[in-house]
This record gives C-alpha cells, sequence and structure tokens, in this order.
C-alpha cells in the first residue's frame, strides 16, 4: 500500500558543525600528493632501472615497461605540482574541518585497531570488538544493543564463510580454542 | 539466428532451481548494497567475490552479475526517497525524482525508476547478445599488436573523454598500470618494485586494492558528511505500476535515446556517470515545457535511469568479447572469471558456450525477477536507512577485511586494503578519479604482455601498431582520442573563425 505521507527520520547526533574550522585547504594537500607521487615515479624508476630498462637479446628488459611509466607518473605529477601552485580555486577550497576530521578519525582509528587486533585475537574476536565498540562508543547506542548486533554479525559472517562457504578466516588463539 | 539458438541453450544452462536461488540471493545483496551509503556495485560485488571462491563458474557469475543488478536497482531508491543518490549515477535521478517524492508520487517515481531501469538494460542486453559473438569473431583474428592498440585505445580514450582533470587522469592510470607490475615479472621471472619484501612478491590484487579504494574510503567519505536522514517512506501498489506502464508508450522517444546513448557511453569507456546526465539534459533540451525539469517530471527520471543502466549493462560487452571492461564494476567481473580460470576474451565464446550464454541468459532473467523483487520489496529496503550508520559503518568494514583477506589468504592484505582506503579517501577529495586506476590494475600486466610479444616480433620497431589497416585505425583512433580535447577546441577555434568571416561582408 502506497503511504506517502510518512517520513522516515535518521538524526545523527555526532553531526558536525557548519562552522568547524578548516584544518587544511585542497591546495596544500594536492602539493603534498603530487610530491609523494613524484617521489614514488622516481623510486619505482629508479628500482626499475636497475632491473633493466633497455633491451637485450630477448627482447625488453622486465624493467622497460614500467620504467616508462615512472616516467609518465613523474611528468604528469610535476604537472600537478605546478597546476596545484597556480590554482587559486584549491588553495581556497577547504580539503577537511576540524569537525569533519574527527569524525574521519573516528571511523579510521577503530579500523587499523580491528587491523591490529585481527592478526592477534583472529577476525571474528577483533569483528565482534570493533561493532559492540564502535556502536557503543561512537553511536552512543545502548550497551546491550551493541553486544546484540556485533554477536548476531560475527556469528553470522563466521556460519557464511567458514561453515558454509569453507572460506577459513584468520584464527587467533579464542577462535582456535572454539575448534575451528 | 545462431546467437538465439545459444541463447536458448544458455537459458537451459541457467534454469535449475539452486541457479535461481543464487540469482535471488545476488540480487537482494545487490539491492541491499545499492541502498546502503557507504556500498555501492564495485565494491559489493569485490567484497562479495570470496563467497563464490567453492562455486561452479556459471553458478559464480550469475550470482554477482546478479549483484551488479541489484545494486543497479537499489540506487534508485535512496536518490528518489531519501535525496540521497546511492551510486553517483544516480544523482541525476534526484533532480525530479525527489521532487516527485515531496508531491507525494513516490510510487510512481520509484515505479518509473525501476522500469526504465530496466529498459535501458534490456536494451544493452539485446546488444550484447548479438553484437558480442560478432565481434569476439572478429577479434579471433587479433595479434599482440591489435590487442595492445585496443587497450591504448582504452586508456587514451578515458584521458581523452574525461571530465577530470587530465593529469589527474594520467596519474591514475600510471600509478595502476605501475602496481600492475609489482612483483614476478610474467615473462622472466624476475622481482621488480618488490624492495625485499616477501609480500609483494605475490604482486598487488587488484581486488584488495578495489575493496580498500571504494569501500574503505567511501566510509570514511560518509562519516565525514552529515547523516541526518530526512526522506519518504513509500509502498508501490499495482495500481500505481499499472498507471505508469499504462503511459510508457508515450516517452518511447525518451526511453530510445537514453538507451542509445547508454549503451554508446557503456561500451566506450564513457561510464554510467556520463550517460545518465547527458540522458537527463538531452530529455531537457528537447523537451516542449524545460521548466518543468526539476520540479517533479516523470521524464526527469526515465531518461537518466535508462542511460545508466543501458551503460551500466553494455559495459559487459567490451569484457565479454575482448577481454577489456567498460567500467569499474566490469573490471571486478572480468577478475572473478581470472580467478577461476576463465580467459576472458574471444575464445571464451568459443572454448566456454555454457558459461557466456549462461551468463547472458543471466542478464534477460536477472532484470525480470529484479524489476519484480524491487517493485515488491521497497518498504523493506528502504527501511534499512533507519539503521544507524553507526552499526552499518563497523559491518561494512568488517566485510570488506573478510573480503580482502579471503582472495589470497593474506594477512598483509588486509593492511594493504586500509591503505588503499587512505589512498581512495584522499583521491577522491583532491580529484583523482579512481576508475582508471582500477582498469588499469586489471589490465596493466595483459596491456604489457601485449606490448612485449608485438615488441619482440617487431624486433623493436614502433611500426608494429601501424603494420596493417586494422592495427593502424585503432591506433590512431587512440591518439586522436588521446589529443581530443584539443583538436575539439581547434575545430570550434575554426568554425568560430569561419562565422565571424562570414559575417563581416553583411555587417
Amino acid at each position: 500500500m502506497s503511504n506517502t505521507e510518512l517520513e522516515i527520520v535518521v538524526d545523527d547526533p555526532t553531526a558536525p558543525e557548519d562552522n568547524s574550522p578548516a584544518i587544511v585547504s585542497t591546495g596544500v594537500v594536492d602539493v603534498v600528493v603530487s610530491l609523494l607521487l613524484l617521489a614514488l615515479a622516481v623510486v619505482l624508476g629508479w628500482d626499475n632501472w636497475r632491473t633493466g630498462a633497455s633491451w637485450d637479446s630477448t627482447g625488453p628488459q622486465p624493467g622497460y615497461f614500467p620504467f616508462y611509466l615512472s616516467v609518465i607518473l613523474g611528468g604528469a605529477s610535476l604537472y600537478g605540482l605546478g597546476a596545484a601552485f597556480v590554482s587559486r580555486q584549491e588553495a581556497a577550497e577547504t580539503f577537511v574541518t576540524r569537525a569533519q576530521l574527527r569524525r574521519v578519525m573516528a571511523v579510521f582509528v577503530p579500523t587499523l585497531l580491528f587491523c591490529l587486533a585481527t592478526q592477534y585475537l583472529g577476525l571474528y574476536v577483533a569483528s565482534f570488538l570493533l561493532i559492540a565498540g564502535f556502536m557503543r562508543l561512537v553511536g552512543k547506542i545502548a550497551l546491550w544493543k551493541s553486544l546484540l548486533t556485533a554477536f548476531v554479525f560475527t556469528a553470522a559472517m563466521f556460519i557464511t564463510f567458514d561453515v558454509a562457504f569453507d572460506v577459513i578466516m584468520p584464527k587467533g588463539p579464542l577462535e582456535a580454542a572454539l575448534g575451528r | 539466428m545462431e546467437a538465439f539458438g545459444l541463447l536458448l541453450h544458455g537459458f537451459a544452462v541457467l534454469l535449475t532451481w539452486k541457479t535461481l536461488l543464487l540469482m535471488m540471493v545476488g540480487l537482494v545483496l545487490g539491492i541491499f548494497v545499492g541502498v546502503l551509503p557507504g556500498l555501492g556495485g564495485p565494491n559489493g560485488v569485490a567484497i562479495l567475490l570470496p563467497l563464490t571462491f567453492t562455486m561452479d563458474p556459471t553458478s559464480a557469475i550469475v550470482m554477482l552479475s546478479c549483484i551488479y543488478w541489484g545494486a543497479l536497482f537499489g540506487g534508485a531508491i535512496t536518490s528518489i526517497l531519501f535525496n540521497i543518490p546511492g551510486e553517483a549515477w544516480s544523482v541525476a535521478t534526484t533532480f525530479d525524482g525527489y521532487p516527485m517524492a515531496q508531491q507525494g508520487r513516490a510510487a510512481e517515481a520509484l515505479t518509473a525508476a525501476f522500469t526504465s531501469s530496466f529498459v535501458g538494460s534490456l536494451v544493452a542486453v539485446l546488444l550484447i547478445t548479438f553484437l558480442a559473438p560478432m565481434i569476439s569473431s572478429f577479434a579471433l583474428r587479433f595479434g599482440p599488436p591489435e590487442f595492445f592498440a585496443v587497450y591504448l585505445l582504452t586508456f587514451c580514450s578515458f584521458v581523452g573523454l574525461g571530465r577530470e582533470a587530465k593529469h589527474k587522469t594520467v596519474i591514475s592510470m600510471s600509478l595502476g598500470l605501475l602496481l600492475a607490475g609489482v612483483g614476478m615479472d610474467t615473462v622472466s621471472g624476475q622481482l621488480r618494485m618488490t624492495f625485499g619484501s616477501a609480500e609483494l612478491l605475490r604482486g598487488i590484487n587488484f581486488l584488495v586494492a578495489v575493496i580498500g579504494l571504494f569501500g574503505i574510503s567511501e566510509i570514511l567519505l560518509t562519516m565525514e558528511e552529515r547523516l541526518a536522514l530526512r526522506g519518504h517512506a513509500a509502498g508501490i501498489s499495482l495500481r500505481a505500476v499499472l498507471s505508469v506502464w499504462k503511459d510508457l508508450p508515450k516517452y518511447w522517444v525518451t526511453l530510445l535515446r537514453s538507451s542509445v546513448i547508454g549503451c554508446w557511453l557503456g561500451i566506450t569507456p564513457g561510464g554510467a556517470i556520463a550517460a545518465s546526465f547527458m540522458g537527463y539534459n538531452l530529455a531537457k533540451r528537447f523537451a516542449k515545457d524545460q521548466e518543468s525539469f526539476g520540479k517533479g517530471r516523470i521524464e526527469g527520471v526515465f531518461a537518466p535511469e535508462t542511460a545508466a543502466h543501458a551503460s551500466g549493462t553494455s559495459a559487459l560487452l567490451p569484457m565479454l568479447a575482448l577481454g577489456i571492461p567498460g567500467s569499474g564494476t566490469a573490471a571486478i567481473l572480468l577478475g572473478g572469471l581470472m580467478v577461476w580460470g576463465l580467459n576472458p576474451g574471444p575464445l571464451l565464446f568459443v572454448e566456454h558456450k555454457d558459461f557466456v550464454w549462461g551468463l547472458i541468459a543471466s542478464m534477460y532473467l536477472g532484470n525480470v525477477v529484479g524489476l519484480v523483487l524491487v517493485l515488491t520489496t521497497v518498504p523493506i529496503f528502504a527501511s534499512i536507512l533507519r539503521v544507524p550508520f553507526a552499526a552499518v559503518a563497523p559491518m561494512i568494514v568488517v566485510s570488506c577485511a573478510i573480503g580482502a583477506y579471503a582472495i589470497q589468504n593474506a594477512m598483509f592484505d588486509i593492511w594493504l586494503m586500509l591503505g588503499f582506503g587512505v589512498v581512495g579517501y584522499v583521491f577522491k577529495k583532491i580529484g583523482i578519479p579512481l576508475a582508471p586506476f582500477t582498469l588499469a590494475l586489471v589490465l596493466g600486466n595483459r596491456a604489457e604482455d601485449a606490448f612485449r610479444l608485438s615488441m619482440i616480433g617487431s624486433g623493436g620497431d614502433m611500426k608494429v601498431f601501424w603494420s596493417n589497416g586494422l592495427v593502424g585505425t585503432i591506433t590512431t583512433l587512440a591518439i586522436v582520442l588521446l589529443f581530443w580535447p584539443i583538436i575539439d577546441s581547434a575545430v570550434a577555434a575554426v568554425a568560430q573563425l569561419r562565422l565571424r568571416r562570414f559575417r563581416r561582408p553583411s555587417s
């Protein structure tokens, strides 16, 4: 049945404020990225030159194709560096505000810790901790809901991948004790 | 007629309970990833790829392609009800779709979106059915220089026809090609760009890169923005569906025009985003009452959705016929084929007929089932958006990690995924396009092999790329497309000059 009068409203209690100060401009980030890409092009170009970027009796050496790609990457990065210095629009554009950065970090740091935890605790224990912790600490969702959601999702993933489809995930000591 | 017979055989391969069940599962998962902010077609397919590792190739590709159709359908739900495009190609749908929902015509707008998606896909699938076998049989005559020329054409058209700054597309593409070369050189067995790391010996798997670039980066970007959703709940009644379908013949020109635009931009790497905007703009330009666009006009939903879906579907044509994907998602599907030991390209039509025609048949069936499914389940999928993002975000992160790990059973790939997530976030914010990067990462090794074999064959003479009419035409076309913006400006300047000379005597 059609009921278009109803509205779905989902409020975000942690929404960033509009007047948050800018941390860095797009122009500065563009310059930094161009410099990093240029450095990468130099390093990869050097490695390919070392591997062999010319011709021998069997044809082009292993580094031939990637060496010239490094040259193209370096050239485009240099051009990008110049363009970023010239562009006034980019210089005025905000890359990220303080409030936005806080929110990005609120998801990036737990993801980083999750990757670390996966290495030592196994994927499922780390997943449970990430989901429950994130829902409780970042989303301010009730503890029982956070724990239940984390448990149901992790169990569903375990059954789907490890049991049903035989895709074995990394196991920590706890998961190994569970017998899989 | 031969294609028709083979297609019937494809349906016979497809019509088993197991395959139909997988089709339904794929469609539901696809609509789910299409609706959810922070997920989309490419990473949805990449994350769910490990689920198919234990299946036979036909079942696997049917499920994966149905995830793709589902994601294409799902994007319209958030665009129309919440004014949030679930996918970039759904942006143009919000222009008239959301105003229609505000006017209490959400059911009409959703029916129009799903129906036009179906029409666009159907036209593209028909094109694939009849054109792909012809192209592939023609491509059987290709040697390494012809293949390299086609790869070059793909890369050059991305640079020349893309909307982004040219140097940024070049950066994206050359970086992707370079990273594709990391690891052991397939010809000499020599290591390159590994810097002594044992982990890099395997090379960089493009699926891991895609999961990071699209999945993780999208989570970071979505978290950065305000997530207070405000939209319209909607169910679709049979009356609303029949009313839209009854009026469908009135819009045949819009549907046909958008289908043609979509197919064209899907086969060439213009992409679904460009197709949807072009479809919308042309519908507006040819309308008698242009002012009514943007205020809830049903043609404003028909045009972009038809074009986007025709484009998304026809992007599979070059993938099947030549082994060259026309879009990011097609590139991931191509990766899936390679995981199962299939070699996409002209030989696929000769060596794996059951697989190819089963896939093409699944495109027809998947779209019909998908249409029925979305029309009947909109309220369920729209209610997914009630789930707080703080619950959805970590689940997506976990799904991404599982996907990244399962591809090669390597912990290092989870770290690589995180790294690519950060790169994707920064690249998206400074305007470096990610689609050329993905495409280059997929095609890098094949392009290099074709180049090396061509050069060995010619003794290092670049003239091999102009050694016959076919390869010469493709290479020349590639160069023309690379410099297309300059050529276009020059032609426009000459035309302007002539116009001035023509006007001067009369003034």
